[in-house]
């Protein structure tokens, strides 16, 4: 029996009071991929930023239980702290701060939470060793500042290699294939599937099929109008690669 | 000269006598009110030489025909300069008995910046049973440099001293005529500091003036002379990163460079005045008169980290005088509430082959307006000179201002004069980023205005750097709106 690691009920939510999400629902279990599919417009980016805790949204209605506990109204680091990862659609430059020194604060400031020590200079150099290998980071962008002046491929690898710094329990990765070339992709890919335990889950926003040959889900969900409104699993991600989403809009409609 | 502790400890205990303030503080303050009596007054308690007086009565008869300037980007009720004492002995402060009647803000602020318990105490006028480590560090310190024949000590030392360095050097960067604060500044000033590093002497630690613990109050009219002889180094950190409360509110300061042939300086300064309350009542007005002058490949180096003050008024300057001399400025000044600054730099060059750069990093919060001025000037005799100037302006607040006046004046068609700007707002993108990441709102505001500024706080010396990281960080403190 795989133990919940997420529910997300009824959950609907504004943003300059434009209704987005209209009651979703979803569960994950701690093992599992979850691939989001939907046209553009369907409130998939929404669903990533609700989840992570932007305040830009408003939750009206619904709840969001993450390990047991209730997170609609924690903050963004709270929920970082408790293992919620997001790998941006656009990573975010953070002019004259290194990406090393960024990643070193991140984790000071969870040990801080949990009461554990900060990490020695040492094994946290040790880390970043290894795990930039993983993603095979090129060294010199882990002195850089964070995200400036990288290319599209290496902000995308760079939020994986963030991702595997602070090994999350839930990662959501929001169109993490966009702007990617498909050697690229392969990395990425390679990274997030050696990342998956039995402890922690993945949520795979996309677009297109195409990820999901190299991330093999075993859900895939088909968001409209801020609602699931078709679950099935990877072969859905083939049809509707095949016959595109407005079959299914009609049969919501009917 | 050489000390032994307990001198040194007897100097410490006595140091308020040294002056001739043997009778009650209370009544060893002037008059209110600025006439020549007044300054007669000053020159005579501190025992100062005939010539130094005369310097100091001509200053204020060229201050009484000059008026006030209006031009900096900056509002304020100007002082009534007839409404001030001008001379008070040495403040006593009023001594507490332990931290627990200190201002708990003023405790918590200084405990971010990481300052030591003992300092605290210092700081804030607690009685301190002096630590024998840090005497003997002085006394080491004084004995090093003295070996050197490196001459460090207060302003009004040096005048009965070494006159004769006095006499040659001062008033010949920032002249008594130069402008409104710096004529009343020489005709008033009640101490500072004086430093000479001789021939071909590389000093080997940075110059402080918390080490000259000899130290007074300097008072609000603080003068500065710094003399770098050919082919010298000095490392000048001036002011300290703990929250300075004065109750002066006039602070007019001059301080002047001369970096002879090959010659470097560094000066550095972090300043913290009090800058008036979230309102914008009451803080410090900051009236500054920088300069240094460059002889033959010399180079003079100004890196300035400014957060206080209610008002400041300040342009750290240099003069390339010298063919091949190099002149710097790198500045971070912060503005939070309703703070106002107008800072930056003039870069003159009149000798050939000078180059100088100028990186300007403005940060506005609250309410506040920061302004950067600037003047680089090109003499029709620098040839080939160069200048590379960068002011950048970081809003956090949509109701904060950030001005850039850019002056150039190029007289010589072989000079490069260069200008870049940029304003930037801090997004909530980059804000959200950091959560997400588990980063803390205050902590990704400071870690991305240290980012911002780090081209600057990388020219300060390693110590200082990492207390001015700090003090952005508290200065800034639930600014982002």
């Amino acid at each position: 029996m795989s133990e919940l690691l997420i529910e997300i009920k009824d959950l609907e939510c504004n943003i300059d009071n434009q209704k987005i999400l209209q009651g979703l629902n979803l569960k994950i279990n701690k093992g599992e991929v979850h691939a989001i599919m939907g046209p553009n417009g369907s409130g998939k980016s929404t669903l990533s930023s609700v989840l992570a805790g932007n305040d830009n949204y408003e939750v009206t209605n619904g709840s969001i239980n993450f390990l047991g506990e209730e997170i609609s109204e924690m903050s963004p680091e709270e929920r970082s702290w408790k293992g919620m990862f997001l790998a941006f659609q656009y990573p975010v430059e953070i002019p004259g701060v290194s990406n090393i020194n960024f990643l070193r604060t991140a984790l000071n400031e969870r040990n801080k939470y949990f009461g554990i020590d900060s990490i020695p200079a040492k094994d946290f150099l040790k880390m970043v060793a290894d795990k930039s290998e993983l993603v095979g980071l090129n060294n010199k962008l882990k002195n850089r500042s964070v995200n400036e002046g990288f290319s599209g491929g290496e902000k995308k690898r760079n939020e994986i290699f963030q991702m595997a710094m602070l090994d999350p329990k839930l990662s959501i990765l929001d169109e993490t294939d966009s702007g990617l070339d498909i050697d690229a992709l392969k990395i990425v890919a390679n990274g997030v599937n050696k990342l998956k335990s039995s402890e922690n889950a993945t949520v795979v926003i996309t677009h297109y099929q195409r990820l999901l040959d190299y991330i093999v889900p075993d859900f895939v969900h088909v968001l409209h109008e801020g609602k699931i409104i078709k679950s099935g699993d990877k072969s859905l991600a083939l049809e509707l690669e095949k016959k595109g989403y407005d079959w299914l809009k009609t049969d919501e409609n009917i | 000269m050489s000390y032994t502790e307990k001198e040194l400890k007897e100097e410490l205990d006595n140091k308020s006598y040294e002056f001739g303030f043997v009778t009650d503080i209370e009544s060893e303050k002037a008059p209110i009110g600025l006439n020549e009596d007044i300054i007669k007054l000053i020159s005579s308690k501190k025992n100062e030489p005939q010539w130094m007086l005369a310097y100091r009565l001509e200053a204020f008869r060229v201050w009484q025909k000059m008026s006030e300037p209006n031009w900096a980007h900056v509002k304020y009720t100007k002082p009534d300069f007839q409404n001030i004492s001008y001379y008070a002995a040495p403040k006593k402060k009023k001594e507490l008995k332990s931290l627990d009647e200190v201002d708990p803000e003023l405790l918590r602020t200084m405990e971010k910046l990481g300052i030591s318990i003992e300092e605290q105490k210092k700081l804030s006028g607690v009685a301190v049973d002096f630590v024998m480590d840090s005497v003997s560090v002085a006394t080491s310190f004084k004995e090093k440099l003295s070996e050197l024949g490196i001459i460090f000590c207060s302003f009004s030392e040096a005048v009965n001293n070494h006159p004769d360095l006095v006499k040659k050097y001062m008033g010949t960067v920032v002249p008594h005529t130069d402008n409104y604060y710096s004529a009343l500044n020489s005709a008033v000033f009640s101490d500072g500091s004086f430093c000479y590093i001789p021939k071909g002497v590389r000093c080997p630690m940075e110059l402080s003036t918390y080490f000259r613990i000899n130290e007074s109050g300097t008072g609000q009219f603080e003068r500065t002379l710094l003399i770098a002889d050919e082919s010298s180094y000095v490392s000048y950190l001036e002011g300290c990163t703990a929250p300075q409360r004065d109750e002066n509110q006039l602070h007019a300061a001059v301080v002047e460079l001369i970096a002879l042939d090959k010659a470097e300086i560094k000066y550095s300064t972090v300043q913290n005045w009090y800058p008036g309350d979230a309102k914008g009542k009451g803080g410090v007005y900051n009236f500054v008169t920088k300069r240094g002058i460059c002889g033959y490949r010399s180079k003079i180096s100004w890196t300035q980290v400014e957060t206080g003050s209610a008002v400041t008024w300040k342009y750290p300057s240099c003069i390339l005088k010298g063919d091949h001399s190099i002149g710097e400025f790198y500045s971070v000044a912060v503005t939070n509430n309703f703070q106002q600054a107008d800072t930056g730099t003039k870069m003159i060059h009149i000798g050939k082959n000078t180059k100088s750069t100028i990186i300007s990093k403005g940060i506005s919060a609250g309410k506040s307006q920061n302004s950067y001025r600037g003047l680089v000037k090109i003499g029709k005799g620098a040839k080939n000179s160069r200048n590379f100037s960068q002011c950048d302006s970081l809003l956090m607040t949509d109701q904060c201002g950030a001005h850039t006046f850019p002056y150039i004046e190029c007289e010589n068609p072989t000079a490069t004069v260069e200008h870049e700007a940029t304003t930037s707002k801090i997004g909530e993108d980059q804000l959200f980023y950091c959560m997400q990441r588990g980063i803390s709102e205050e902590k990704a505001i400071s870690l991305i205005v240290n980012g911002y500024a780090k081209e600057v706080l990388n020219k300060l010396p390693m110590e200082f750097a990492v207390e001015a990281q700090k003090l952005l960080e508290i200065s800034l403190e639930g600014s982002v709106g």
